[in-house]
């Protein structure tokens, strides 16, 4: 039996669902990963969905992320997230099946799989996130990376003559008959984190209608990776990743049911 | 064999179109893959006959694409497979190697044809190195089982199903070009006799009250991977112990013994009838799984025999294993084509005269 907590009469306000573990998050003050693994999680026990939801793990920052969300999980390699899912959802249809990749492992490396997976329309979520470089392997460039953004890769700033454009995978994607419902996020605000709660919601909920795939890009930071502090990334985020990555939805299943 | 003699339907059929029907006999969920030839008959067999009789196949987008399906859908704990050849099974090699870490059972099929590079599509024995050890980064090894019949397509399949569950482990069955394509009499086993067993560790959804599951292979801390690294090796001895599989023919009274697997075992047993015809005492000993190497039968084999003749289609690569076997007790020779060449139990009956001509010589 579970006993209440102890809370010395006041209320609570603000708890740590089940689907999140007790394990102390490894990244960075003011990353956003994190915040992200909570919203998938607050959605998978609000859904009730605990014992039917399989999620992949990426190569990246979050490779631990099995080691904090309390579902069933599996680390693929580098890139191949979406393959491995694909995997799953085929051998077991009725389950909540969701991949979480970074830019460099779902942009760069699992580009093929990224598009032919959503080009079969195989029903799973997709939660990209999109911090512009690669924040596991110390800060290196990303497809992602902004034009004269400066990484430990790209020194003098990425160039497009050598180093090509800021890869909007998300607008590619968005382009496939396969892919159900498309949105563009952010967490660096309570506003934000609301809305991408409520797409993540959705995406889960147009799973069961297997008419496709739903792909969640959440625009986000790396204090570390950039060499500012949270407050400052955030900030920067806003004024550099915002307009060549705007937020919003890009697609929504009506356009593509009708 | 895992079938009951009597029970068996008798059809002649190609070495691939065999495997691919003992496949959805032996209780394949899903098959993931990708056309190359001399296997994309597995896929197309598959593609007709899956969708009927309850499973999934699904054409990949790449081979690198199609073992990490495979990976999520044996951790998810189906019974699973793919199916390639050489420039296939080279981008296979990272998901075999995560699979043999993280500890999922799968099939892989290796129709092997001549390399390197994109090679050339005639049947070839040049990915035993790749098959046997390793191929992929890290300490690891798969189950390798080398069919020579039509039959023996058909039945490793159920073998590998079994060894790949019992042991949580990739397994390879080598073949090649010429076994896929040809046509034989095979027996195949009926339908639903390989038994399903438990995965308790299969990511299915965490139950209430249960711990979560995690297929992973990544071990951060070098105590843990070197753990992990344990456990495989002390599983890789016990295949070592259990699992070695050859057959040996007219051995006994043999002054030179041939060793061949696959393709080329059947040629060297023509060879052997006709070295035996001109008075040589000729054997043969096939090794039938690759991986566990039946190291030990030729310690008995080198008290015997006079020397050993390793025939290959490539240009040396289980020799070293039968040398490391042999312990420089015997000679050991070596006639190998390569590049899609096939030799001929005439040029084998002159390698082995020219051998034995070289040994009198020498002695
Ligand atoms: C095949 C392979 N190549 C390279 C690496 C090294 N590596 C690990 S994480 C990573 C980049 C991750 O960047 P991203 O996907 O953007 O995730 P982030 O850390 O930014 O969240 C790379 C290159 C690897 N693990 N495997
Ligand atoms: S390196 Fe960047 S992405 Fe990784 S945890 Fe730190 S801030 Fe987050
Ligand atoms: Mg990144």
């Amino acid at each position: 039996m579970k006993l209440p907590p102890i809370t010395n009469g006041f209320e609570i306000v603000y708890k740590k669902p089940d689907t999140l573990t007790d394990t102390p998050m490894h990244y960075c003050p003011g990353c956003g990963h994190g915040v992200v693994h909570r919203v998938l999680m607050e959605v998978v026990d609000e859904m009730k969905i605990q014992d039917k939801t399989i999620g992949v793990a990426p190569v990246g920052c979050s490779v631990f992320a099995y080691n904090y969300m309390n579902v069933d999980m599996q680390e693929a390699a580098h890139g191949r997230a979406t393959a491995v899912a694909t995997g799953i959802k085929r051998v077991l249809p009725d389950r909540f099946v969701f991949t979480y990749q970074g830019d460099g492992d779902l942009a760069a490396i699992g580009t093929g799989e990224t598009v032919h997976t959503v080009n079969r329309g195989e029903n799973i979520l997709i939660v990209f996130i999109n911090n512009g470089v690669y924040g596991m392997t110390g800060g290196q460039m990303a497809p992602t990376t902004l034009l004269g953004m400066k990484t430990t890769t790209s020194p003098y700033g990425r160039e497009a003559a050598s180093a090509g454009f800021p890869l909007k995978i998300t607008n590619l994607i968005t382009q496939l008959p396969g892919a159900l419902y498309v949105t563009r996020q952010a967490v660096h605000e309570p506003n934000a984190v609301r809305r991408l709660k409520k797409a993540v919601r959705l995406a889960f909920e147009y799973q069961l209608l297997k008419k496709g795939t739903c792909f969640i890009e959440v625009v986000s930071n790396c204090p570390s990776g950039w060499k500012m502090t949270p407050q400052e990334s955030n900030k920067w985020m806003e004024e550099n990743m915002f307009p060549m990555y705007p937020l919003g939805d890009l697609k929504v299943p009506s356009q593509t049911m009708n | 064999m895992e079938h009951t003699p009597g029970t068996s339907e008798i059809r002649l059929m190609k070495g691939n179109e065999a495997l691919a029907e003992a496949a959805i006999r032996a209780g394949l969920q899903a098959y993931f893959g990708y056309p190359i030839t001399p296997q994309s008959e597995v896929l197309e067999y598959l593609a007709v006959h899956m969708p009927k009789r309850g499973g999934v196949v699904l054409q990949a987008e790449s081979e690198l694409a199609a073992i990490n399906m495979v990976f999520g859908a044996a951790g998810a704990g189906a019974r699973v497979m793919t199916s390639s050849s050489g420039p296939g099974i080279s981008l296979m090699q990272e998901g075999i190697s995560y699979m043999a870490s993280a500890e999922l059972p799968c099939l892989i099929v290796n129709v092997q044809r001549g390399g390197p590079g994109l090679g050339t599509i005639q049947p070839s024995q040049g990915d035993y190195f790749q098959a046997t050890k390793g191929g992929g980064h890290g300490d690891y090894h798969m189950i390798v089982l080398a069919p020579s019949s039509v039959q023996e397509m058909a039945d490793f399949v159920f073998e590998s199903f079994r060894l790949a569950d019992k042991y949580l482990t990739p397994v390879m069955i080598l073949s090649d070009g010429a076994l896929g394509q040809m046509m034989e009499k095979v027996a195949l086993p009926p339908e639903g006799s390989l038994p399903f067993i438990e995965k308790p560790w299969a990511t299915t959804g965490k139950k209430p009250g249960q711990k979560r599951r995690i297929i992973t292979s990544l071990f951060m801390q070098p105590e843990e991977m070197e753990e992990v690294n344990l456990r495989l090796q002390t599983k890789y001895r016990l295949i070592e112990k259990q699992e070695v599989r050859y057959e040996a023919l007219e051995t006994d009274d043999a002054e030179i013994v041939l060793v061949a697997f696959g393709l080329a075992a059947r040629i060297c047993e023509k060879a052997l009838t006709l070295a035996r015809e001109k008075g040589f005492k000729v054997g043969l000993l096939r090794p039938i799984s690759l991986y566990p190497f039946p190291s030990k039968v030729f310690a008995s084999l080198a008290t015997n025999a006079e020397m050993f003749l390793v025939v290959e289609m490539n240009a040396g690569q289980m020799v070293e294993d039968v040398k490391l076997a042999v312990e420089g007790k015997r000679p050991v020779h070596f006639k190998g084509r390569m590049g899609g060449m096939i030799p001929s139990p005439e040029e084998i009956l002159s390698e082995i005269e020219t051998v034995i001509e070289n040994e009198q010589v020498n002695t």
